[in-house]
């Protein structure tokens, strides 16, 4: 066959099946992939090649003795270093997980495996999620394949830049203010955060426990929706995981159609701070869903300004406490243990060593937004945001059956531009966190290149709560309309490596 | 709402358990005023009579039977300790000589 690593997940998993190509094969393309255009990209922190041409050799197994394969069994994977998977490094990004080999895996990783598809490797992200360009990697960044001296977003920026450049068909991440969606817009990729509680958090190193989900990222609606159906579902191990069936997210992207849905477009992501091209490309999105059949109002949700502010409070917070695991005892990194420091200072010591800047940060401002005397004010309030930005949602949800916006207010940004700008780098997942505060399920996918720059635009589509098939239902028919009108799909038109 | 000092942070981090130098500090306390200083306009518009939202899944107290069950063997969760010793995880001194 021709060029492997440009199938989609869909074509690939068909093409192993139906007995056109081997899943080693089709492994071993991406890994030569992997090898030719990485050293540039850096999506991956390690490639686990054994481990992958282990896993296709199992499905050209199983194919061979007649057994049936799943929907995507065959299709290779780029999964982000916040999920564990045993016997393989996850670093999170962090040095101060350098080295650490989990003894088990995350439930979405033995799901992957189950479904036979064949893990690459892990990418490389913002340290712990933190982050929206991962510059804050301790690895170093990342390059945005359509231009490599641009951010490929972040958190997930490893995994965007995989799918970008051809090194995966699929790719996983986890979204906590935006890291699935803000990655895939800026690469012009596909990523989804699902509902709150639809993918097990269980082997995901805690950032936010409120808000982290995972999710996939994929090239297509479609191959995202397959991915999506294997990585859901009720898992006990994780307390707030929603035992209820999976929406029929991949029915949803076949059907593709949005005739007689009401969509809305939130009023409140426009305006001062979004680029002009982006704007643009958004306007003509929504000319198109009226094209295709659908009504579009405006959808006013006054709350959803303060959401950035809420949203620094309360994963700060959480992550204030989800981080202090980090003491330098049971696992990774321990400094100063020379029989002059006491257990406390060695915490100290190698939480100092082990974290990087915006670590060190979102753990100091949890920490003030929780402390005694200034909890009302600011994680007391935040908390209240929370339940507006729900209200908001609900009503609009009355009115509409999606909402959309553009998922970034810019296009990738070069590397080191908000480095040291905390605030800058914030305003990124303006558009993408009040999802996360609600808990309810997003997707973004291209829409077209801002003309100022040539750069990926994301259309992000919210869909309430369990009813993330709306998204695929949405997104398939965008997605359907804008390759007809371009005449091939957005990412042929990045440059090659 | 007042910004915050040099002192502060510096007391913020002892409490985060974060050993930091001193040009860290100046720099953490003049990027954590400028956050807190935006962050803080989560105080204008939630009132008294909003309820709280701590979470998006209306959940409490999620059970399951106490069975045993197959877990980690001591080799295998001892396996990313730093130090470890007799089946157990080695810490540094935690009490003071006396």
């Amino acid at each position: 066959m021709s060029d492997l690593t440009r199938l989609t997940a869909a074509e690939t998993a068909e093409a192993v099946a139906s007995g056109k190509t081997s899943a080693v094969e089709v492994a071993e393309a991406h890994l030569a992939r992997i090898d030719a255009v990485d050293e540039k990209v850096h999506a991956f922190l390690h490639v686990d090649r054994e481990g992958a041409l282990t896993a296709a050799r199992a499905v050209d197994d199983k194919r061979a003795k007649g057994e049936t394969l799943g929907p995507l069994a065959g299709v290779p994977l780029a999964l982000k270093d916040v999920f564990t998977t045993r016997g393989i490094p996850t670093t999170v990004g962090s040095k101060i997980l350098e080295g650490w080999i989990p003894p088990y895996d995350a439930t979405l990783t033995r799901r992957l495996k189950e479904a036979g598809v064949v893990i690459l490797g892990k990418t490389n992200m913002d340290e712990f999620a933190m982050g929206s360009s991962t510059e804050n990697s301790a690895y170093g960044p990342t390059g945005n394949p359509w231009d490599l001296t641009r951010i490929p977003g972040g958190s997930g920026g490893g995994s965007s830049a995989a799918l970008a450049s051809y090194q995966a068909p699929l790719a996983i991440g986890t979204d906590t203010g935006g890291s699935i969606r803000q990655p895939a817009a800026v690469t012009g990729t596909v990523g989804v955060k699902p509902t709150y509680g639809a993918v097990s958090r269980y082997g995901l190193v805690a950032f936010s426990s409120s808000l982290d989900q995972g999710g996939p990222c994929a090239r297509t609606v479609l191959d995202a929706a397959l991915l999506h159906e294997v990585i859901a579902g009720h898992d006990a191990l994780d307390s707030t995981s929603i035992d209820a069936p999976v929406p029929a997210v991949v029915e949803a992207a076949k059907l593709g159609n949005v005739k007689g849905m009401r969509i809305g477009v939130v009023k409140e992501f426009s305006g001062e701070g979004y680029q002009p091209g982006v704007e643009q490309r958004f306007r003509e999105a929504v000319e198109l869903l009226r094209e295709l059949g659908a009504e579009v109002v405006e959808i006013s949700c006054p709350s959803f300004t303060y959401a950035l502010p809420a949203y620094y409070l309360i994963a700060p917070s959480e992550a204030s406490s989800n981080l202090a695991r980090f003491d330098a005892m049971r696992y990774g990194l321990r400094v100063g243990d020379d029989a002059t420091h006491s257990a406390e200072e060695v915490t100290a010591l190698t939480r100092a060593a082990g974290f990087g800047p915006e670590v060190k940060r979102r753990i100091m401002l949890g920490t003030y937004a929780l402390s005694s005397g200034y909890y009302d004010a600011y994680y007391g309030q935040a908390q209240k945001v929370r339940t507006l930005i729900t209200q908001d949602f609900a009503r609009a949800f009355d009115q509409v059956d999606v909402l959309v916006s553009p998922t970034t207010p810019t296009t990738a940004f070069p590397i080191g531009e908000r480095a040291d700008d905390p605030m800058a780098m914030y305003l990124a997942d303006l558009c993408t966190i009040p999802s996360n505060l609600a808990g309810n399920a997003a997707m973004s996918l291209p829409c077209g290149l801002a003309p100022e720059d040539g750069l990926p635009v994301g259309l992000q589509i919210i869909a309430p709560t369990m009813a993330d098939d709306r998204l695929y239902r949405v997104g398939s028919a965008v997605e359907a309309a804008f390759t007809a009108r371009w005449g091939h799909p957005l990412l042929e038109e990045a440059p090659s490596l | 709402m007042p910004g915050i000092t040099r002192e502060e942070v510096a007391h913020l981090a002892r409490l985060s358990r974060l050993e930091l130098k001193d040009e860290e500090l100046d720099h953490f306390a003049e990027q954590l005023d400028a956050i807190i200083d935006a962050v803080a306009r989560v105080g204008e518009i939630a009132a008294d009579d909003i309820p709280p939202t701590s979470h998006p899944l209306p959940l409490t107290n999620v059970m399951r039977p106490d069975e045993v069950r197959p877990s980690l063997t001591p080799q295998e969760a001892l396996a990313g300790a730093p130090a470890s010793e007799e089946q157990r995880f080695k810490v540094p001194q935690i009490l003071g000589e006396d």
